[in-house]
């Protein structure tokens, strides 16, 4: 069980990143399709937001993979 | 405390519940008025209004709340549970009752918009202070291995607050004149200020209940041995211990919770609304009675998680969400579909009527065609357009409204019904599962960022990621599910493989 909390750790770092990559990208993608202001903030306010939800599940896969979480969930 | 009697631990979460209660109404009448708050504020040939609009939607859904857990939990592990909880009942009422004042924007101009954003993010900032204030609060005083049962209480607040919006609005929709039609038009016009000021009643009400509560015993123990908390914030997310709980919290909890509250009860009305194409009155009515049904397994989950530990609660509900959301909301478009029906070809109706426009030649045109079937549906196909004397091309537009037949209409109550259980199930146990999570001096502030984002952030975004797959997959109606079944799925592993089912049943630190 800890081994497969220790490398999901990996698969938490990596997702941080791509979530955001991915949320720009489609953010971008809407932006130009409906050039006005509601979307401009909808997805700006998305962005914000999301940011630091990412890092932290980077922090979360980090603790993760060093054994933070070892010994939770056994039951 | 442990040793509570059940009289005193009744009134603390009477005290508690009704105040968190108005405060959930308060926020919801907002969100369900919004189509008439936005004709009577935020005129859409106005630019700057429709932008104000729009910051009153998102940036309380998603800004607010999590600043104002963050703010109002501070305080919180500060001077106290009680004088914060009443604080942010105070100002979700004020801001509620100043919302049903606030005169239109035909009269007073940008400042009408503008003040209603300020009121409106007054109140996600008190909304964001309460919830923790109030789990915290009874959590402290309910004995020990009643935890789960007394902050399940708690747990009905979120839901019966937005039983009784929905019931008032009905109400007030309905018998602001003999004639429906022209009751409408006045709540429209002035009627939908009424669910706005009948709240001061209740806020008054529940301040007095508070006024009279005690502080809760372990707060006020810590802070007669002068070990409350320095910097609350700093002790929650600066130090590695607490912030990995809060991280674990958020990811294995919360967030799938968030989603699956906001699917289960505001999405399938809103697609039960728009994509089935029921009627306004049947679409709210459904969800009313699935709720009336559902909210006792709050309690029964809540009461169940003492015995069994909470996490498999949890995770039995986000389970079934994810596994069934699909097949269920399949099954709501079935129940609404004419296909498989036997119409009523005779009694078919046409009813059409010409208004002229004023200062025009021209006339608008509605063309009402109404449809019977053999089990009791009615579907209604209105058509407008604008008829002129010259034969240049004009707009139309078409819209479809179902009235369901019996058998339908409880089909779709009891799929709603269902989804709501796996409401009750994950958000059952939760508040206790989060005051269990933290230590007294930070409890307020460390498990009321955890809760407002996985229920402001995922859960919020729900009908916005919904509704911008349906535009991009059009050809499947289901295809808005994918994102809380995204979400939920990561949860459940996190939740799987990283919660802990042991209780800390003395909240002791």
């Amino acid at each position: 069980m800890n081994s497969i909390k220790r490398i999901l750790g990996i698969v938490w770092i990596v997702s941080g990143p791509l979530a955001i990559y991915y949320l720009i990208k489609t953010g971008i993608g809407e932006i130009n399709k409906k050039h006005d202001i509601d979307t401009m903030i909808q997805w700006g306010v998305f962005i914000i937001v999301f940011i630091p939800i990412a890092i932290g599940i980077i922090i979360f896969g980090y603790y993760s993979l060093k054994g933070e979480y070892d010994g939770n969930g056994k039951n | 405390m442990a040793n509570s009697s059940t009289k005193g631990i009744s009134k603390i979460i009477l005290a508690s519940s009704l105040g968190t209660l108005i405060e959930w109404y308060d926020f919801y009448i907002f969100g369900s008025l919004a189509t008439v708050i936005a004709s009577q504020f935020f005129p859409k040939t106005n630019p700057t209004a429709a932008l104000l609009s729009t910051l009153a939607t998102f940036a309380v859904g998603f800004i607010v709340r999590p600043f104002g857990a963050l703010v109002f939990g501070r305080l919180g592990d500060l001077i106290g549970r009680k004088y914060t909880f009443l604080l942010t009942l105070i100002i979700m009422g004020c801001s509620t009752f100043a919302i049903g004042l606030v005169p239109g924007y035909e009269s007073i101009g940008f400042v009408a918009p503008l003040l209603i954003v300020l009121l409106r993010l007054l109140q996600g900032l008190a909304l964001g202070g309460e919830y923790g204030g109030a789990a915290t609060y009874v959590a402290e005083h309910a004995p020990h291995n009643r935890k789960g049962y007394y902050t399940s209480w708690i747990q009905t607040t979120a839901t019966l607050g937005l039983f009784v919006s929905l019931g008032v609005i009905l109400l007030t929709r309905h018998l602001l004149d003999a004639d429906l039609a022209k009751s409408i038009a006045k709540f429209n016009d002035w009627g939908w200020r009424i669910p706005f000021l009948v709240s001061i009643i209740l806020v008054i009400i529940s301040i007095y209940i508070r006024l009279r509560m005690q502080e809760s015993p372990l707060f006020a123990k810590l802070k007669t041995e002068g070990m409350t908390s320095v910097n609350p914030l700093k002790e929650s997310f600066a130090h590695k211990f607490n912030l990995k709980i809060v991280l674990l919290a958020l990811f294995g909890a919360t967030m799938g919770q968030g989603v699956i509250w906001y699917t289960g009860q505001f999405y399938a009305q809103s697609f039960i609304e728009n994509v089935c194409k029921i009627d306004f009155d049947q679409s709210r009515t459904i969800l009313i009675w699935a709720i009336l049904f559902a909210t006792p397994f709050f309690i029964v989950f809540g009461s169940w998680s003492d015995r069994v530990g909470r996490k498999w609660i949890m995770i039995a509900g986000m389970l079934l969400a994810v596994v069934s959301y699909r097949f269920l909301f399949g099954q709501l478009l079935d129940a609404a579909d004419t296909k498989n029906r036997v119409e009523l070809t005779d009694r078919k109706e046409v009813k059409t009527t010409l208004t002229p426009i004023a200062k025009t030649n021209s006339s608008l045109r509605t063309v009402v065609t109404s449809s019977f079937f053999e089990d009791g549906m009615i579907v209604s196909e209105t058509k407008k357009d604008t008829v002129r004397e010259d034969p240049s091309p004009s707009k139309s537009s078409t819209r479809i409204s179902k009235i369901l037949g019996t058998s339908s209409y409880w089909k779709m109550v009891l799929i709603v019904f269902v989804m709501i259980i796996y409401v009750t199930m994950v958000y059952g146990p939760i508040a206790a599962f989060l005051v269990e999570l933290f230590p007294t001096k930070i409890r307020y502030t460390s498990m009321s960022l955890p809760y407002h984002i996985g229920n402001g952030i995922f859960g919020g975004l729900t009908p916005f990621f919904a509704t911008l797959l349906t535009t991009i997959y059009v050809n499947d109606k289901l295809v808005g599910l994918t994102y809380p079944i995204i979400i939920a799925t990561i949860c459940l592993v996190i939740g799987i493989l990283y919660l802990s089912n042991k209780t800390d049943k003395s909240l002791t630190d």
